[in-house]
């Protein structure tokens, strides 16, 4: 078997040489398009992904320049759209923010973590060959690609303009706004298809991490990515059927079929005698907050699918960079637990200036004002994990850092939305747009861009540039605080979300120079990632080689071949400690004691039970 | 290059920490509230929002020193070895139970103007009696309906009902209450200079109230993405004193009734 992992290692194209597994020959197609390979898989969403970060940052730009230099030709992407002379017009404007928040959180953070890094992470770390699923597993990214097309198909029809929340019955009626015709449908498929995608995912992500671990590996023994991921699978696979009944209810709502389909015509969300846009007046006795509901219902927990497993992969590269074992394994698994149960009943505190009862106002303000609490758990955790470690400063570390930094201002801004009274005033400001942006890009993006170059090695057997990463890091985190931390501001001066030119309103008239400001810093941010791709793409054929293991970590999948062969594992690996083993002092010549180590301490290790041999 | 960034980490912190008090110390720089709250319920709002500014800020700059202290002890780390340590467990239960006390005070503590604000039971009895107006959100404009001088304001639009576009009149000193509708598709009925913000919803009547304290002229705008031209919903509230509102109700009346032919005055004075 080990002559497999050496023939993999020196990466024969075709895969001809695996004959000694008994494995038929794949070919290209099978081996790189079709792949069965959760770590071809893996990579493809990670292409995919990346690709679609570019495309949701060039979104954000367009929605930037119109803040700061409203009314004039853009520049680069002017030409685009030079039907409107170069200038954004309201509706396209609409449409660039909607479509911003769809393709970074449908195209680009869900699928990065669970799409990408749950795919390549979860059978290494817990020593399985394979997902439980394989074309499954296949398919949920295969269902990504007509997704994507859907979303191209909306852009092609103008793009879908009612913000990434749909709300009927803007999004329902076609002669609401100039996005809600066939843009919008083709949206709502392609968020349905990327519901499918996830939710094969989920199956599978469950499936392996309860059945497949290789011996040893007890659920306290896995890393905190497994965890952050295993809760993500839970959480997709309760609360997407959610969104998908609610998409379809949609569309039904919006179709008006003939002939014997004319009882599909549905009206879920649409009341009785409104008169949009001089249209004739609507018939229904519907409800348009039903979408809210459902709609939260789905987002909310989404929000900590774009978090948790950030939050794991973070856990394990700190206490890898730090050399030390993580701070409170325990108390961090049952927070992400707690964060995920909580997660289910705090959807109101999108909706408490929405009409729905005020009773529920306060119940909900109760559980969202008390998630804070496992999230205050986490970062004290990592902050103790730093304490008194032994720090260096490379790349990982930096973006690890940079993590738990914006986590603790996103998790702090989150209290002001939480409490109902402060949110009426600041509800659909810019506060909301700076929070959510210090959640998923500030902590998330950080947390990848780490998790990118710390498994770099790990995928293509060689590590990326640190001179080059640390000035990504550099110009991002500049860029990303530049842009954002004054949004807080502009919220607080009650700048509204989502206008097209706030300037029409005396009260926002001044706040054009500091929108500059964040423009200027925007760009600097989207212009840094070019680094990263230059970095990636590059560092993939002329890095420097790293062997299995360049970072001296403990996870099982550092005890494979980089990159590791069909299969994964040369030896079958076998658990015999938890994987937070840094700097134990049972452990003589090295301070990292791998998984896989069969050597057994002098004495019984000392405290956490968790971590006894089985 | 380890001196850098532990200053790295450090220094970003300071610079928000001096922004947001140049924000909120300089209101010139209109980094801040837009003046303060025109209503009394606003003002306790903003207190609200001050207490969770304070705390958040403490918590803000003692997470962020200490943070900056373990990562200058962990860079210089002399020791061959890190220090072995999977946890404490007294520190767990520490800093699990005091966040949750505070977050828990916090909650409760917002209760009662949450239910000032939006609770029918709790509305003022005057205001929920005689509401002033009915406004009423479409694309993209707000359409304002007042009772005839006199009258109250009835669920169904009457035929001597006065009529305004993106103009809404309050009186002041004096809490009062409107009907918030949609006609076509959701809108937020936003006062910034008062703190008042509440979805308009299709199908739906929403009562919202508020006492002004103060005359001027307040911008009302739309929250809630309402198509194409959300940015361009702009309304004013005018609140003014109990004669003045009188004088202008009574102008509108007339202007209503003016038949083309005879003066509005005079139109004015055979309605009396």
């Amino acid at each position: 078997m080990s002559a497999l992992g050496v023939a993999q290692e020196h990466g024969h194209e075709h895969g001809d040489a695996h004959g000694a597994h008994g494995h038929h020959e794949l070919t290209f197609i099978q081996k790189y398009v079709f792949s069965t390979d959760h770590k071809m898989i893996g990579m493809q969403f990670l292409f995919t992904t990346l690709m679609m970060l570019m495309v949701g940052g060039g979104l954000a730009l367009g929605v930037r320049w119109q803040l700061a230099f409203p009314w004039t030709s853009m520049p680069i992407f002017g030409p685009l759209f030079a039907n409107a002379g170069g200038q954004i017009s309201p509706e396209f404007y609409t449409m660039l923010f909607t479509m911003h928040a769809t393709v970074m959180i449908f195209l680009v953070i869900i699928p990065v973590l669970a799409g990408a890094f749950g795919n390549f992470l979860i059978p290494l770390m817990i020593g399985a060959d394979d997902m439980a699923f394989p074309v499954l597993n296949m398919l949920s990214y295969w269902f990504m690609i007509p997704a994507i097309l859907c979303f191209g198909m909306s852009f092609y029809h103008g793009g879908a303009a009612a913000g990434w929340t749909s709300y009927p019955l803007l999004s329902e009626l076609r002669v609401a706004a100039p996005g809600s015709g066939s843009a919008q449908t083709y949206w709502l498929l392609g968020v349905t298809l990327v519901g499918v995608s996830s939710m094969m995912g989920s199956v599978n992500y469950m499936t392996t991490i309860i059945n497949m671990r290789a011996p040893g590996m007890t659920l306290f023994r896995m890393p905190l990515t497994i965890w952050g991921m295993f809760i993500t699978a839970i959480l997709q696979a309760f609360a997407l059927p959610v969104l998908t009944a609610a998409g379809f209810m949609l569309l039904f709502d919006r179709f008006a079929f003939g002939g014997w389909l004319e009882g599909i015509h549905t009206v879920f969300f649409t009341p009785a005698g409104l008169v949009v846009n001089n249209a004739d007046p609507t018939v229904g006795g519907g409800q348009p907050l039903l979408w809210q509901h459902l709609f939260w219902f789905y987002s909310h927990p989404a929000v900590y699918i774009m978090l948790l497993p950030a939050m794991g992969m973070t856990s394990d590269m700190l206490a890898c960079m730090c050399r030390k074992p993580i701070f409170g394994y325990k108390p961090m698994v049952y927070s992400m637990s707690a964060i995920a149960g909580l997660g289910f009943i705090v959807w109101g505190h999108h909706m408490f200036t929405s009409g729905m009862n005020p009773a529920l106002g306060m119940t909900f303000m109760v559980s969202t004002v008390m998630i804070a609490l496992p999230s205050a758990v986490k970062v004290f955790n990592w902050i103790g994990t730093i304490w008194g470690g032994r720090l260096q400063f490379n790349t990982v570390t930096l973006h690890c850092i940079a993590f738990v930094s914006m986590f603790i201002v996103g998790g702090l801004s989150g209290i002001f939305m939480a409490a109902v009274p402060v949110d009426i005033y600041i509800h659909d400001t810019y506060i909301i747009v700076a929070h959510f942006h210090y959640v998923v890009f500030g902590t998330t993006m950080f947390g990848v861009f780490g998790a990118i170059q710390f498994w770099f090695p790990k995928m293509f057997g060689r590590k990326m540039n640190e001179t080059v990463g640390k000035w990504h890091f550099l110009l991002t985190y500049i860029g990303f605080n530049g842009a954002f931390f004054p949004m807080h501001m502009l919220g607080i001066a009650g700048f509204p979300r989502r206008y097209a030119d706030p300037y029409v309103h005396p009260y926002l008239e001044h706040l054009l120079p500091l929108n500059q400001f964040i423009t200027i810093s925007a760009m600097i941010m989207g212009f840094a990632q070019f680094l990263l791709l230059g970095n990636f793409v590059i560092s993939i054929f002329n890095g420097k080689k790293a062997g299995r293991n360049p970072w001296n970590a403990n996870g099982l999948e550092w005890a494979a071949p980089s990159p590791p062969g069909h299969g994964n594992f040369d030896i079958p690996p076998v658990c015999f400690r938890g994987p937070y083993e840094y700097s134990n002092p049972n452990r003589a010549d090295q301070d990292f004691w791998m998984q896989t180590d069969p050597t057994r301490s002098p004495k019984k290790p000392p405290e956490d039970p968790a971590h006894g041999h089985s | 290059m380890r001196k850098f960034w532990c200053a790295f980490f450090v220094f970003w912190p300071i610079v928000a920490i001096i922004y947001s008090l140049i924000s909120s110390l300089i209101p010139s720089l209109g980094w801040w509230f837009p003046g303060p709250s025109v209503t009394e319920l606003g003002q306790r709002i903003d207190n609200l929002f001050y207490l969770i500014l304070y705390i958040v800020t403490a918590v803000f700059i003692g997470t962020q020193i200490a943070m900056g202290y373990v990562l200058w002890r962990a860079s210089h780390s002399k020791d061959e070895r890190a220090w072995f340590s999977h946890g404490s467990h007294s520190l767990e239960v520490i800093w699990s139970v005091v966040p949750s006390v505070i977050l828990l005070f916090l909650a409760l503590y917002q209760m009662d103007v949450w239910a000032l604000f939006r609770v029918q039971a709790y509305f003022p009895k005057e205001a929920r009696e005689a509401p002033v107006a009915e406004v009423t959100a479409r694309q993209f404009e707000w359409r304002i309906r007042y009772p005839a001088p006199g009258k109250k304001l009835q669920l169904k639009p009457q035929p001597d009902d006065l009529y305004d576009v993106n103009d809404l009149h309050v009186p002041i000193n004096r809490p009062v209450m409107i009907q918030l509708r949609s006609e076509d598709v959701q809108h937020s009925f936003f006062l910034p200079h008062l703190r008042v913000k509440q979805d308009a919803v299709p199908g739906q009547i929403i009562p919202i109230w508020f006492k002004a304290e103060r005359q001027g002229l307040f911008d009302l705008t739309c929250a809630e993405l309402c198509g194409w031209g959300h940015y361009k919903m702009r309304a004013q509230l005018t609140a003014e004193t109990e004669v003045e509102y009188e004088a202008y109700l009574k102008k509108l009346q007339a202007d209503q009734n003016y038949d083309g032919h005879a003066t509005p005055s005079a139109v004015a004075k055979k309605d009396e």
